[in-house]
């Protein structure tokens, strides 16, 4: 009864090749060369290996993020939960130097933590939203406050920083590298091919996208919905603490305003990279153009004095409303 | 004669390369009934939508009162009169009755809306269908049927000149039907324009004056239906002779692969019994909302149910449709759209889904799908202009043929199947019959749910009858009737089943 729709994927495809595969990407170019023409050094290698260990943290968790959207969920809790893990992780790792003594397990036994904390948490979240059958929207906004509450509670209002002498022996994580990539960057590309494979070749990865695009169906079709959906999120908080890891070697400390609104940026990259707000699609390689979108044009204010960098928000503002106006044009063609 | 109300003049359309009505010339008087049949993927439904002015035809004229038209908008053409009830119905479902029946057209007083006002005349409304609604509750709440009712006020409200009707039967019992029907004809006594369309060429005999048939695009009948037997019809749609439209019935075996008993789904079913036996096709029949559908989602893990299940002498762990599928017992969902398939997916990913681990050893074997999809369209003969293109494109016949495959992708043993032709067109029932009856020859088991007697009288060598929530009953072999049936589906006869 359909008819009307039989030409449109022909010209649906067009339209997405335009906008939806390549619109991101063609606005990644666009964004490089602009820098490149303003600022010489735009293209130095310093500068791209600190933008690009910058968009790490954010990166990795937002490869995560794709899932949980793909599947029709959402996680405003990453940004308190990364701050959560920090704190954790800072505590324990001060707290083990008499035993373990200042050396490489103890920095291995931290980084555990980070990842076993990230885990639980984004269980709790997963356990709430699939198993009680509360709004993700809800339970990650409760648990948002929690998360961010409690590392204030641990450092007492202060800040929570890691052993002097620990730190001089964690920072290479951050600073250092291998063949003169920064571990950041190696640990974001891994992160996000894994992604990318998983999401387009796995069945976790379809599972996702079918529940994401009509829950019954996945149901009817003996998807164990409740499991992937738990998945999703056990996922986004395990790489949360993979993120942690890289971000605690930066700074050396955690307090109450770590992370601050990087479940926003999060979102906005996997929205600006194509994947669909409501579920049902999502792919990995574009949340990885988003993130890198978002940091440069943030590194390209600072660098070129056309614009203020205070009106970076803004910009990062009307980029994500763009690119969700552009999706709906794609949708309009169904 | 009077003269057309709104008529099509040469009226061609092409979506991209694709040309789906070829020079359609038509017209619609008032106070006539005109039915629109042909098979899914006719034309039937672009043809309607240029009628209701949501499309506008690449070539030719619409034609209001004589004069062409151009509706601009939606908004133009219930201006003019002509108002659509789609398939899927446009009701706000949070609403109110009354809120969706004067939704764009609310009644003022002063600068607040007039609830008094809307009621009494939303009541009124429906009070003229035979439709006790309270018009304060919520759409969400009340029953498909009743929505169609709802929807059919909303029109008669916006004083339909035209009214253009697409299956507005096929998710109605037979009394809701009637009612329907009978509200059709007060209209048409009233004047309105009406056309309508329906998969069920006895609706059609009964309530139409005239009937125009399509076909690949092409009017290639128009006749006064008194001239036409429903064979006539049939043929006409198809285009070429329709032999018998049920296959023979194949013997079953006496080993029993499915016993089911004591089965309770709360709220739902009450201790139900039953057995199929291999190269069965055993047929459940009851008036909607007697549980059938119910039944087997409870028997196949969508619903939490309590009882035994056996599947080949083994018990089924309950509650798990995986476990099901891996004891080779699979459910096709009556409602293809919400719960058979995913419309914004692709034909591949959606043929795959259920037997996705088939697919899959570490990662997805996409060439593999690719192979599975092109033996699928061959095998189940569906008719898709590209084989990348989304699932929800496809024709209603040729979606159901899709549900099909992706069950039998699973291999099962068992399949149970809800309204196997739910809304679709004469030649394609005929093959899914063929295919059913095929399954049972092979050995299979097949349980058919439907509605449609005619249909479970054809293809099933015994019928379990149920009413409100319990097995009523059962018929077998010769005995197999509409009377049988339907004195058992009202409870007419206590008949038990024999010990199950």
């Amino acid at each position: 009864m359909t008819e009307a729709t039989l030409g449109a994927p022909g010209r649906a495809k067009l339209r997405r090749l335009n906008f939806h595969v390549l619109g991101p990407l063609l606005a990644l170019i666009v964004l490089i060369i602009l820098g490149a023409m303003l600022n010489p050094n735009f293209l130095s290698y310093g500068n791209v290996t600190n933008v690009l260990a910058r968009s790490a943290f954010i990166g990795i968790i937002a490869v995560g993020m794709t899932f949980v959207i793909t599947a029709g969920g959402i996680d405003l809790s990453v940004g308190s939960m990364a701050a959560f893990v920090a704190g954790v992780m800072i505590l324990f790792m001060n707290s083990l130097i008499p035993y373990l003594g200042i050396g490489i397990p103890l920095i291995m036994a931290g980084m555990g933590v980070a990842i076993i904390t990230g885990f639980a948490a984004g269980w709790m979240n997963g356990f709430l939203i699939s198993k009680v059958n509360i709004e993700a929207f809800i339970v990650t906004l409760g648990s948002m406050g929690i998360y961010r509450s409690l590392v204030t509670w641990l450092a007492d209002g202060g800040t929570l920083s890691l052993d002097f002498e620990l730190r001089s022996l964690y920072r290479p994580v951050y600073y250092d590298g291998f063949l003169g990539v920064s571990w950041p960057i190696i640990v974001f590309a891994i992160v996000a091919i894994l992604g990318e494979l998983v999401m387009r070749h796995t069945a976790f990865g379809r599972h996702c996208a079918a529940i994401g695009a009509n829950e019954q169906v996945a149901r009817y079709s003996a998807v164990k919905v409740d499991r992937a959906r738990m998945a999703t999120y056990m996922l986004l908080g395990m790489l949360v603490g993979v993120a942690t890891i890289m971000y605690v070697p930066r700074l050396g400390s955690a307090s109450g305003s770590t992370g601050v609104l990087w479940e926003l940026e999060a979102i906005a990259a996997v929205i600006i990279g194509g994947t669909v707000l409501k579920g049902g699609y999502g792919r990995v390689w574009g949340t990885v153009v988003g993130v890198l979108i978002l940091s440069l044009i943030d590194n390209i204010l600072n660098l070129a004095s056309i614009v203020s960098p205070y009106l970076n928000g803004a910009i990062q503002g009307v980029i994500v409303i763009l690119a969700v106006v552009l999706q709906r044009e794609n949708k309009s063609a169904d | 004669m009077t003269e057309a109300v709104l008529s099509l003049d040469g009226i061609s359309h092409r979506f991209g390369p694709i040309q789906v009505l070829f020079d359609v010339d038509f017209d619609l008087r008032p106070g006539e009934v005109h039915a629109l049949i042909g098979e899914n993927g006719a034309g039937k439904s672009t043809m309607m939508k240029i009628l209701g002015g949501y499309l506008a035809p690449s070539e030719g004229d619409v034609l209001l009162e004589g004069k062409p038209v151009r509706f601009a908008s939606l908004r133009d053409a219930e201006a003019a009169g002509i108002i659509m009830i789609h398939q899927e119905f446009n009701l706000a479902l949070q609403l109110t009755v009354e809120e969706n029946i004067f939704l764009g057209r609310e009644l003022w007083r002063g600068p607040f809306l007039d609830h008094k006002a809307m009621q009494a005349q939303s009541r009124t409304l429906l009070e003229r269908l035979n439709c006790p609604l309270d018009p304060r509750e919520k759409v969400s709440n009340i029953s498909v049927p009743s929505r169609q009712m709802v929807e059919i006020a909303k029109a008669l409200g916006r004083n339909a000149r035209v009214l253009i009707m697409d299956e507005p039967t096929a998710v109605l019992t037979n009394r809701e039907t009637d009612i329907l029907l009978e509200q059709i004809e007060r209209l048409r006594a009233a004047g309105t324009a009406i056309l309508y369309t329906s998969h069920k060429l006895d609706e059609v005999k009964r309530i139409a004056d005239r009937v125009t048939v399509l076909r690949d695009g092409h009017r290639v009948k128009q006749a006064d239906v008194g001239q036409l037997t429903e064979h006539d019809m049939a043929e006409a749609m198809v285009g070429r002779e329709l032999s018998d439209l049920f296959p023979d019935k194949a013997t079953p075996q006496d080993e029993t692969v499915l016993e089911v008993k004591g089965l309770t789904v709360p709220g739902h079913i009450k201790d139900a019994s039953f057995k199929l036996h291999r190269g069965e096709v055993l047929g459940f029949a009851g008036l909607v909302g007697s549980g059938r559908t119910e039944l087997m989602e409870g028997v196949v893990g969508l619903r939490p149910a309590t009882g035994s299940i056996k599947v080949g002498g083994k018990a089924l762990k309950p509650g798990s449709v995986l476990a099901a599928r891996e004891a080779g017992l699979v459910y096709l969902t009556e409602d293809r759209k919400e719960k058979g398939l995913l419309l914004g997916k692709s034909l591949r990913e959606n043929l795959t889904l259920l037997a996705l681990d088939r697919f899959t050893r570490v990662a997805i074997d996409s060439r593999a799908e690719d192979r599975a999809l092109t033996r699928a369209i061959e095998e189940f003969d569906i008719r898709a202009g590209d084989r990348r293109m989304m699932a929800g494109n496809l024709s209603g016949g040729n979606q159901q043929k899709l549900l099909l495959a992706k069950t039998m992708l699973a291999e099962p043993d068992i399949v149970i199947i809800d309204e196997p032709t739910r809304g679709i067109d004469i030649g394609t029932k005929q093959q899914i019959y063929g295919f059913i009856s095929r399954l049972a020859a092979q050995g299979k088991s097949v349980i058919v749910i439907s509605s449609e007697l005619p249909e479970v009288i054809g293809l099933a060598s015994r019928v379990v009858v149920m009413a409100s929530g319990r097995i009523a009953g059962e018929v077998e072999g010769a005995n197999i009737t509409e009377d049988a049936i339907l004195r058992l589906a009202m409870g007419l006869s206590e008949r038990r089943a024999e010990a199950v």
